[in-house]
C-alpha cells in the first residue's frame, strides 16, 4: 500500500535520511522503531508532505505522491497522529475532531465518526466543550488520535502515541491501536517505547541515525538479543 | 614593518587621499585638475550614507535586530548638535579664536559639536534600546518606527530649532570631515565584527536562544550595537546638518530610514563592503535616474528619479524574492577576500536563515508573546 | 458633560475605522506571524476604489444608500482580490525565508502601494463623493451626531458581527482558526492552507477597505499616503488588545480613537499642542510593549524552544 523507494531528507545542510527503503502492506500494522533524533518522525513526516525528500520516491496506493501538498494525501485516505499530539489547543475537543472530518461532506457520517471516536475515548465525549488546551497529554492523544480517524484514513500513521504518558494511558491507547487494527485501518506506528511496540505490530523497521538498521517480522525482532539490548532494556 | 607603523602610515594615506580629494573638488582643483561642485556633493552625501548604512548594518546585519529608526537618530545628532552651533558656537568659537587662532577654533568647535551630536544620539539610543530589544523582531520594528516618528513629531514642536519652519545651520562639513568620519565608521565597525564581540552578535543574530543558552548575555550586546549604530548615525546627522547648513524635520521620515534599509539590503545585511556598496548605489540612483529621458505614463511626463521611489520599493520586493542575501551576501572585498580559504565558508546565506525548518513548521506561540520568555531574569 | 459625550462619538468614530483596519493585522498576524506592513495602505486602496467606483457608476452625481452599499462592496471586493495578490506573489514565496526577509518585503509592498498611488493618482486629494445626505442629529446639549457618524458605527458593528460568525460559526472559521494555531496540524486535517491564508487575507482586505471608504463619507480628502500614519495607528490599536487576538484588535481600536481624541480634545487646556495626536498612539504603543506586551485581551505564552 505504501512504499517508500530510497528516500533521503535534508533539513538544511543537515542530513537527516539517508537512503530509506520499506514498506507497509494493507492491513497491517508495522512499526518504526528507534532512538531519539534516528528520523522516525522526519520518515512521516515526509510521507505525510509536511517535508520534500531531496531524493527517492514515496508511492502509495503504486502512485507516486512525494511532492503533494499535505491536504491532497488526506483526501486519499492518509492521516497522522503527530508528534506531540498536535491538538487545537485554542479549539474545543469537538471542534478538533470537526477539523478532522474538514474534507467530509455527509453530515450524518461525520455524525457517526464523532460518536465512534467517543465510543473509543468516553473521557473525550466528557469534555467535548472544553478547549482543547486544557486536556491531560493522554487525554490529548486521544483527541489526536479520533481526529485522525474522523477522515476515515485507509492508512493511519501514528507519531510516539505513547510519548510522556502513564503506563496506564498508554495500555489505552494501544488498545484503542488494536482496536482500529481489527477494523481494517493499515498503520504505520513510529515509537520509541520499543516494548510496547513490537508487541502491537505485524513488521518491524529499525532506524538508526537516519537509516534502517534491520527490519523484519516483530515478534524476530523482539527476540533478537541485539534489539533486546539496545531497545528493550534487557 | 611593525603593525602600528603600517596602520600610521595607512591612516597617513588615506587622510592624504582625503586632503587631496577635497582639494580636487574645490573651485581651483588641484593642480589644475578639479571635479566641480556637483560630484563634491554627492560625494559627500555618499559619504554621510556610507556612514549611516554602516552603522546601520551592524545592527541589523551583524546583529539581526530589525531597527528601521535609523533616521530618529540621525535627526537626535543633527539637531543637538545644530543646537549647540547655533546658539552657542559664535560666542565660543571667538572666545577659542583668541586663543588658538580662527582655523583652529573652527575645527574644535565642529569636534565639540560632533561630540554633542554623538553623545546625544548614544544616550537616546540607550534609552530607546533596553526597553526595547527585549521584544521580538517584528515588534523591534514596529517600536523603532514608532520612537522615530515620536523624536520627530517632538523636534517639529520644538519651537528653539525651528519648529516646522526649519533651522538655519552654519556650514562646518567639509569632504574631509565626512571622508574620515566614514573611514572611522567603517574601520570601528569593522574591528567590532572581527573581535570576540562581532561573534557574539553574529550568534545572536542566528539564534538567539541557543546563544542566550550558552552564556551569552543577548541583551547586553543587543543593546551594545545598537548604541555603537545609533552614534554613529547621530553623527551622520551631525555632518549631514552641517553640510546641508538647513534642518528639518521632513529630511528624517521613515523614507530615509528606508533608504537606508534598502542601501544595506542591496548591497548584502552582512557585509560592510556590501553596506558602502548600497550607499554608493542608492545615493548615485536618483542622479543617475535623472539622466534618463522623461517618459510618458498615465497622461502625465514622469522624470526617472520622480518615480526613484517606487523603483525603490520594487526592487526591494524583488531582491527579497529572488536573491534576499543582496549582492554580496556576508562576503567582504578587499584584502579580506585573499584570506577567505581560512574564512567562514558560509558565504551566501541570507542574513538570519533558518536551517531547513521552515517558518510554517515551526509550532511557536499561539497568541504572539512579543517577549522573548528567555528574558526572565 | 455634552463636550465629554460629543468627543466621546468621535472618537469611537475614528476608533472604530481603526478597530476594522486592525482586524486585518490581528488576523494576518494570527494566522502567518507576519506584520502586514502594507495592509494599512489597503485601507487606502479601499477609498480609491470607491472613489472610482462611485464616479463610474454614477453614484456621486446622485446620491443614494444603494449606491452607497454597492460603492462599498465594490470596494472590499476589490481591495480582497488586491490583498490576495499580495499574499500570493509577495508574501508567500519569501515565507520559507527568515522573518526578517518577509518584514521587509511587506515594507516594500507598502511603499510600492503608496509611491505607485502617487505616481497615477498624484499626491493631491481628492474629494470622496457624498453619497449620502449629510445631516446632523443633535443628543443633547452641544453634543450631536451626524449621519456619516452613524452610518460607521452600523456599517463597522455590522462588519465585526459578519466576521464573529464567519470566525466562530463557519467551517472555515474554525479551519483558519486552526491553522492561526497550528500550520502542519491543519494540513494533516486536508485544509488548503494556502487557500485560507489567501482567505484570512482577504477578509481583512475587505474590511480595511471599508474603513476607508466610511471614513472618506466622513472626512472627503483622499490622498495616496493616507494609509500610513491610519495603518499604523490600526496597528498599534491590535498590538494594545493583544495581537492575533480578534476581540482584542475592535476593543484596541475603539480605545486608540478614544484616546487620541480625547488627548487632542482636553489637551489644550494643559498645554498639549494637538500636533502630538499621532503621538498618542506611538506612546500607547511604547507604554504596552514595555509594560504588557501580550496587550490587553492577549495570554502570555512561553516560547517553545
Amino acid at each position: 500500500m505504501l512504499t517508500l523507494e530510497n528516500i533521503s531528507v535534508n533539513y538544511g545542510a543537515i542530513e537527516a535520511l539517508n537512503g530509506i527503503t520499506m514498506h507497509v502492506e494493507q492491513g497491517e500494522v508495522v512499526t518504526l522503531i528507534g532512538a531519539n533524533g534516528a528520523g522516525k518522525t522526519t520518515t512521516l513526516r515526509t510521507i505525510t508532505g509536511l517535508l520534500s525528500p531531496r531524493a527517492g520516491r514515496v508511492l502509495y496506493e503504486d502512485e507516486e505522491i512525494s511532492g503533494l501538498p499535505t491536504h491532497k494525501l488526506v483526501a486519499r485516505g492518509i492521516s497522522m497522529s503527530p508528534e506531540g499530539r498536535g491538538v487545537f489547543a485554542n479549539l474545543t475537543v469537538r471542534e478538533n475532531l470537526q477539523m478532522g472530518a474538514y474534507l467530509k461532506k455527509n453530515k450524518r457520517e461525520i455524525a457517526e465518526d464523532m460518536e465512534r471516536a467517543y465510543t473509543m475515548f468516553p473521557r473525550l465525549k466528557e469534555r467535548q466543550s472544553q478547549k482543547a488546551g486544557t486536556l491531560s497529554g493522554g487525554e490529548q492523544q486521544m483527541l489526536a488520535m479520533g481526529r485522525a480517524l474522523m477522515s476515515r484514513p485507509r492508512l493511519l500513521l501514528l507519531d510516539e502515541p505513547s510519548l510522556g504518558l502513564a503506563p496506564l494511558v498508554v495500555h489505552t491507547i494501544f488498545q484503542a491501536i488494536e482496536d482500529i487494527r481489527s477494523k481494517g485501518t493499515t498503520i504505520l506506528l513510529v515509537e520509541q517505547n520499543a516494548n510496547a511496540a513490537l508487541r502491537h505490530s505485524n513488521r518491524a523497521y529499525v532506524l538508526e541515525t537516519g537509516q534502517i538498521v534491520m527490519e523484519g517480522a516483530s515478534q524476530d525482532l523482539a527476540a533478537d538479543p541485539r534489539i533486546k539490548e539496545a531497545y528493550l532494556g534487557e | 614593518m611593525p603593525t602600528f607603523v603600517k596602520r600610521l602610515l595607512f591612516a597617513v594615506l588615506v587622510i592624504a587621499a582625503l586632503f587631496a580629494l577635497n582639494a580636487m573638488l574645490s573651485t581651483q582643483g588641484l593642480f589644475g585638475f578639479g571635479l566641480d561642485d556637483y560630484y563634491g556633493r554627492l560625494l559627500t552625501f555618499i559619504g554621510i550614507n556610507v556612514i549611516l548604512a554602516v552603522s546601520l548594518n551592524l545592527i541589523n546585519g551583524f546583529t539581526g535586530q530589525f531597527s528601521i529608526g535609523h533616521a530618529g537618530f540621525m535627526a537626535i545628532g543633527a539637531y543637538a548638535s545644530a543646537y549647540m552651533t547655533v546658539y552657542h558656537a559664535p560666542g565660543w568659537e571667538l572666545a577659542l579664536a583668541g586663543m588658538v587662532g580662527a582655523d583652529a577654533a573652527h575645527v574644535l568647535i565642529f569636534v565639540l559639536a560632533i561630540f554633542i551630536g554623538g553623545l546625544a544620539t548614544a544616550l537616546a539610543g540607550l534609552v530607546v534600546g533596553i526597553p526595547s530589544l527585549r521584544l521580538r523582531g517584528d515588534y523591534l520594528a514596529i517600536v523603532t518606527l514608532g520612537f522615530a516618528e515620536i523624536i520627530r513629531i517632538v523636534i517639529l514642536n520644538i519651537d528653539k530649532v525651528g519648529g516646522a519652519t526649519g533651522l538655519t545651520v552654519p556650514g562646518y562639513t567639509n569632504f574631509v570631515w565626512v571622508g574620515v568620519f566614514a573611514v572611522i565608521t567603517i574601520v570601528i565597525v569593522h574591528n567590532i565584527v572581527r573581535s570576540d564581540i562581532g561573534r557574539a552578535l553574529v550568534s545572536i543574530r542566528e539564534d538567539e536562544l541557543a546563544a542566550e543558552a550558552m552564556g551569552i548575555n543577548t541583551t547586553r550586546y543587543k543593546v551594545l550595537s545598537f548604541v555603537i549604530s545609533s552614534a554613529f548615525a547621530g553623527i551622520a546627522g551631525v555632518l549631514f546638518a552641517h553640510y546641508n547648513k538647513f534642518l528639518s524635520t521632513a529630511d528624517f521620515t521613515f523614507l530615509r530610514s528606508f533608504e537606508i534599509i534598502i542601501m544595506i539590503v542591496l548591497g548584502g545585511m552582512g557585509s560592510i563592503t556590501g553596506a558602502i556598496l548600497g550607499a554608493a548605489v542608492i545615493t548615485i540612483l536618483p542622479e543617475a535616474l535623472r539622466q534618463l529621458p522623461t517618459v510618458g505614463l498615465f497622461g502625465q511626463e514622469f522624470n526617472f528619479a520622480d518615480l526613484r521611489l517606487v523603483i525603490y520599493a520594487a526592487l526591494l520586493i524583488v531582491i527579497m524574492l529572488t536573491r534576499p542575501q543582496g549582492v554580496l551576501g556576508t562576503r567582504e572585498f578587499g584584502m579580506n577576500w585573499l584570506r577567505r580559504a581560512q574564512k567562514r565558508p558560509e558565504g551566501d546565506e541570507a542574513v538570519g536563515a533558518d536551517t531547513g525548518v521552515s517558518i510554517a513548521e515551526r509550532d511557536t506561540t499561539p497568541t504572539a508573546d512579543p517577549v522573548e520568555e528567555v528574558k526572565n531574569k | 458633560m455634552d463636550t465629554f459625550v460629543q468627543q466621546l462619538i468621535n472618537g469611537l468614530t475614528i476608533g472604530s475605522i481603526y478597530a476594522l483596519i486592525a482586524l486585518g493585522y490581528t488576523m494576518v498576524y494570527g494566522i502567518l506571524r507576519l506584520i502586514n506592513f502594507a495592509h494599512g495602505d489597503i485601507y487606502m486602496v479601499g477609498a480609491f476604489a470607491g472613489f472610482f467606483i462611485a464616479h463610474g457608476l454614477g453614484f456621486a452625481a446622485e446620491p443614494s444608500l444603494v449606491g452607497f452599499a454597492i460603492t462599498l462592496l465594490g470596494s472590499m471586493l476589490v481591495a480582497a482580490l488586491i490583498g490576495m495578490a499580495i499574499e500570493r506573489f509577495a508574501y508567500r514565496p519569501v515565507r520559507k525565508y527568515a522573518r526578517m526577509t518577509t518584514l521587509i518585503t511587506a515594507i516594500g509592498v507598502s511603499l510600492l502601494l503608496e509611491n505607485l498611488g502617487v505616481v497615477i493618482f498624484g499626491g493631491a486629494p481628492r474629494s470622496f463623493p457624498q453619497l449620502l445626505q449629510n445631516q446632523n442629529y443633535t443628543l443633547f446639549g452641544n453634543a450631536a451626531i451626524s449621519k456619516s457618524q452613524i452610518l460607521i458605527f452600523s456599517v463597522s458593528i455590522a462588519l465585526m458581527l459578519l466576521l464573529q460568525w464567519i470566525i466562530y460559526r463557519t467551517k472555515v472559521g474554525t479551519a483558519m482558526r486552526a491553522v492561526s494555531f497550528n500550520l502542519n496540524s491543519a494540513k494533516l486535517m486536508g485544509i488548503n492552507t494556502n487557500l485560507i491564508i489567501a482567505f484570512t487575507f482577504a477578509l481583512g482586505s475587505a474590511l480595511a477597505a471599508a474603513g476607508g471608504v466610511l471614513t472618506a463619507q466622513y472626512n472627503p480628502q483622499i490622498y495616496p499616503l493616507m494609509g500610513i500614519i491610519t495603518g499604523l495607528k490600526a496597528f498599534v490599536a491590535a498590538v494594545l488588545g493583544g495581537i492575533g487576538n480578534i476581540p482584542g484588535a475592535v476593543l484596541g481600536g475603539l480605545l486608540i480613537g478614544a484616546a487620541e481624541t480625547f488627548v487632542v480634545g482636553y489637551g489644550q487646556s494643559v498645554g498639549i499642542p494637538s500636533t502630538y495626536r499621532d503621538a498618542v498612539a506611538f506612546s500607547i504603543l511604547i507604554l504596552v510593549l514595555l509594560f504588557r506586551p501580550a496587550g490587553l485581551l492577549g495570554s502570555t505564552v512561553q516560547e517553545k524552544v
